[in-house]
């Protein structure tokens, strides 16, 4: 028994070599890539990347601050990665924060005297439910009649967004000229962590998700019956598994991450619901997935980086002449190289034995 | 043989190393001149690898190549093909919506200053054809073509481009009985214009039939070659696989039991919702194993995924053990004690991106002992994958690398160790040796008999009839989504069950 366990971890190690690797070369060569494009531009690179880096990791302030802005791309690159292994693209996460943020402020501003240890779980669970609520549409969509979720999902964006709009500007509009909600209570707050930075308690329900998700996945029988569903919907009904019912709970459980993120920004870092709170972390997600390779230890480490890069970005901004915008090149430039991972597979093989080899 | 008997290509000490896998161990292989060589082996013995060498798909780790008594150096297809080696591969490589000659100029096209020009195209074509006797129209669509014609473009394209060297690797594994014998008789002419053939195959029936040479390689070793005149069928299957095969199954007499599965006027629609099943009626019983033998097309893939669950039966029953199970999930019909080998292996029967020990589990991954509740148990997975392989001889490179890894041989037995392993009273067997070499399929055969003496009952549904009616005890002939006749193998002729499978009445 205890071989088998070590053949396992090393043979998980062993399979994921290739694919960090893949993610790793990508990164070092979209760094490169800005680094030519900061040095036409007339800056020197090396300060540059100083300036990020500092920005980023330089002192406690820094690296809580990147931590803050990791957080809810946590959230979404796992509610692209975990629909993604039931094979499903969930291009909906935006929509699914945004109604989970906003059902969170609404249970935070509307209960009070309610003890910390219900108001909080209960806010947290209402942004869950809302954004599982919002994927389950395209679910059950594509499970019944076969609507495919990319569309389905890309419309309940505009839907959700648009919802919560109106409920920020009309029915929980708090006063003032400000789309938001007023100050969810005390009670349905998510703690700071820092003292003087903004990074809160989201980040530990960020990492339970992982998690809770990693386990889900590779632990459970739903988690075998979703990635068989994910690999080989054929083979998997042939074994007895629901492939409707795989794709309706695949999809909700990734919405709740969603819903969670959006709830993770509006209970902790902002206190409110504020309209246009998030900067597109729902679509960033699939982005964080994609490097991470779908698996949710990778989630981690892309987010952390495309939080690193956003964050480390704005100190830049400050110290050299260089704009934010290279960090949103540098990360068009990763996802790029990570998504044509094929590309680096076939020319590895090309040059090992042949062409006939490499596909 | 004399000094003519030239040599076309010469592969010395020819080693290949996939990461696990000797794949070719030292094999020196010729081929003469005007030639029909055959390269017989199971699967997995190294034929396709060795000819992907000499076709410049794959550089040979050590090893020597002269072609036309030239030492050559193969780096690349254009190389070969530039030697004159053509290999047309089992997968035929065509573009549906163009024409023939389109395909076959594809890459060299014949032009008129920048245009294509289509109408000498179309003329170099019909000539190459005549010549070989390889009928084909060359302004028709590859699209409309049957897979036998598509095999004469691909042998087309290849002598358009200069070929005298042909591989074929596994040519006849696509076609009809009746598209073999074509394929054949296009073989000899071409051998009579001088070609020559290199065959790839795995059936030891068909070198005997065409081929002047054969050489057999067994687990990427060289075994060696002999002259098919000097040699016959068992001694061929002892080369190839090292050791006295019995062909004829043996089945010592096994009472049947009472009934545990019965069909009624099952009626089921295809994917192209139309009606593939007109009223099937069948009785299953305990230690018995019932063949359905007919032309693939007929019903047999409808009338397995209705039993087990997969297809909607639009009208009629199936009762398993007296309970009536119509319509009822797959999952129901595996818990009832259904297990099912399925004809497309890779679609249907295996997640190829899954592990050896995951695949051994699928269908009872939602039982005790490999799910608590919720939670899987995957020590219990793990300890079962490597019963499962050392009981059922899988081989491959360990229970935690992706069944996509294996041979086609060691998939079959992936799924028969599962749907066997799972101690089930019913199995519906479709196609369950379709494509294996003869030791899997030897060793398939054997464990289908071994369930028969557990007293399970056999759903046997076969497009060979040799298997059929070495296996069966009774044997139906399903033509049409119909039964159409119900026979004794033991005396039972083959003309006879050849008529009912046309749809003739006797």
């Amino acid at each position: 028994m205890k071989l088998n366990k070590i053949a396992e971890l090393v043979k998980i190690k062993r399979e994921s070599v290739t694919d960090v690797f893949i993610s790793f070369i990508a990164v070092i060569a979209a760094l490169l890539v800005g680094a030519v494009i900061v040095y036409i531009s007339g800056s020197s690179p090396l300060e540059a990347y100083k300036a990020l880096y500092e920005g980023a990791f330089g002192s406690t302030y820094d690296f809580a601050q990147t931590l803050t802005r990791t957080t809810p791309l946590i959230f979404t690159g796992l509610t692209v990665a975990f629909a993604f292994r039931c094979g499903l693209f969930n291009i909906g996460g935006e929509g699914q924060l945004y109604v989970g943020g906003m059902t969170a402020a609404i249970v935070g501003v509307s209960f009070t005297g309610l003890p910390i240890y219900v108001h909080l779980p209960l806010a947290l669970g209402a942004g869950a439910a809302a954004g599982g609520a919002w994927s389950l549409v395209p679910s059950v969509l594509k499970a019944r009649v076969g609507a495919h979720e990319v569309i389905t999902t890309i419309m309940m964006n505009y839907i959700g967004i648009l919802l919560c709009s109106y409920l920020a500007n009309y029915s929980f509009k708090a006063e003032g000229w400000v789309a938001q909600t007023d100050v969810v209570e005390p009670s349905a707050q998510l703690p700071k962590l820092v003292p003087g930075t903004q990074l809160t308690a989201s980040i530990f329900v960020a990492l339970a998700c992982v998690v809770i998700a990693y386990y889900i996945l590779y632990k459970t029988t739903l988690g075998y019956e979703i990635r068989a569903v994910g690999l080989n919907p054929t083979a998997a009904e042939y074994g007895g598994i629901s492939v409707q019912k795989s794709i309706v709970v695949a999809m909700l459980i990734s919405g709740m991450l969603a819903g969670l993120g959006g709830t993770g920004e509006v209970l902790g870092l902002h206190r409110r619901f504020i309209f246009g709170f998030s900067p597109g972390y729902g679509f960033d997600g699939i982005a964080v997935a994609v490097l991470g390779r779908n698996h949710p230890v990778g989630v981690v480490l892309g987010a952390l980086l495309f939080g690193a890069l956003r964050n480390g970005g704005m100190v830049m901004k400050q110290m050299t002449n260089v704009p934010t915008d290279l960090v949103i090149v540098i990360q068009g430039i990763v996802i790029l190289f990570v998504a044509a991972p094929e590309m680096f597979r076939i020319f590895r093989r090309i040059r090992k034995g042949g062409i006939r080899n490499a596909f | 043989m004399n000094a003519e008997a030239l040599s076309a290509v010469e592969m010395q000490h020819i080693t290949k190393r996939f990461p696990g896998v000797l794949a070719n161990d030292d094999i020196t292989f010729s081929v003469l001149k005007g030639e029909i060589h055959a390269l017989l082996g199971e699967n997995g013995a190294g034929k396709t690898t060795l000819m992907n060498i000499l076709y410049g798909l794959y550089r040979p780790d050590a090893g020597e190549i002269c072609v036309n008594s030239q030492k050559v150096d193969i780096t690349e297809p254009n190389d070969a093909i530039a030697l004159g080696i053509g290999m047309i591969h089992q997968h035929f490589m065509l573009i549906p919506p163009f024409t023939v000659a389109e395909n076959v100029i594809l890459g060299i096209e014949p032009q008129k200053t920048f245009l294509l020009d289509r109408e000498k195209a179309a003329k170099d074509v019909q000539e190459i054809s005549q010549k070989y006797g390889l009928t084909v129209d060359p302004r028709a669509k590859v699209q409309d073509l049957s897979v036998g014609i598509e095999q004469r473009v691909e042998i087309l394209k290849a002598l358009y481009r200069g070929a005298e060297i042909l591989i074929l690797d596994e040519p006849t594994a696509v076609l009809t009985p009746q598209e073999v014998e074509e394929l054949f008789k296009v073989m000899k002419s071409l051998k009579e214009e001088g070609k020559t053939i290199i065959f790839i195959t795995h059936k030891l029936k068909e070198p005997m039939a065409t081929c002047d040479r054969i050489t057999v390689l067994r687990k990427g070793k060289l075994v060696g070659t002999v002259l098919t005149e000097k040699t016959d069928i068992s001694s061929l299957a002892r080369m190839m696989v090292g050791r006295d095969v019995c062909l004829v199954v043996e089945k010592p007499p096994h009472p049947a039991g009472g009934t545990v599965m019965e069909v009624e006027n099952l009626e089921a629609y295809n994917d192209r919702d139309i009606k593939a099943l007109r009223g099937i009626n069948l009785v299953l019983r305990k230690g018995e194993i019932l063949g359905i033998a007919g032309v693939e097309g007929n019903g047999q893939l409808e009338l397995a995924e209705t039993l087990t669950g997969l297809r909607k039966v639009s009208a009629g029953k199936i009762l398993i053990n007296g309970q009536d199970m119509t319509n009822r999930s797959a999952r129901d019909i595996i818990n009832a004690g259904v297990s099912h080998i399925p004809e497309d292996r890779r679609k249907r029967g295996l997640i190829l991106d899954f592990s050896l020990a995951e695949n051994l589990i699928l269908g009872s991954h939602f039982k005790s002992p490999f799910s608590h509740g919720f939670q899987m148990d995957y020590d219990n997975v793990f300890t079962h994958a490597d019963n499962l392989v050392e009981t059922f001889d899988i081989r491959g490179t360990g229970i935690e690398s992706q069944v996509k890894y294996l041979s086609g041989g060691n998939m079959q037995k992936v799924i028969v160790a599962r749907e066997i392993g799972r101690e089930p009273e019913i199995i519906i067997a479709s196609q369950p040796t379709r494509g294996l070499d003869v030791g899997a399929i030897e060793y398939i055969h054997e464990q289908i008999l071994r369930m028969r003496e557990q007293n399970k009952a056999i759903l046997l549904i076969s497009a060979d009839l040799d298997e059929v009616l070495c296996l069966s005890d009774r044997v139906a002939v399903i033509y049409e989504g119909k039964i159409v006749g119900e026979r004794d193998p033991q005396t039972a002729t083959e003309e006879e069950l050849g008529l009912l499978m046309a749809g003739g009445k006797i």
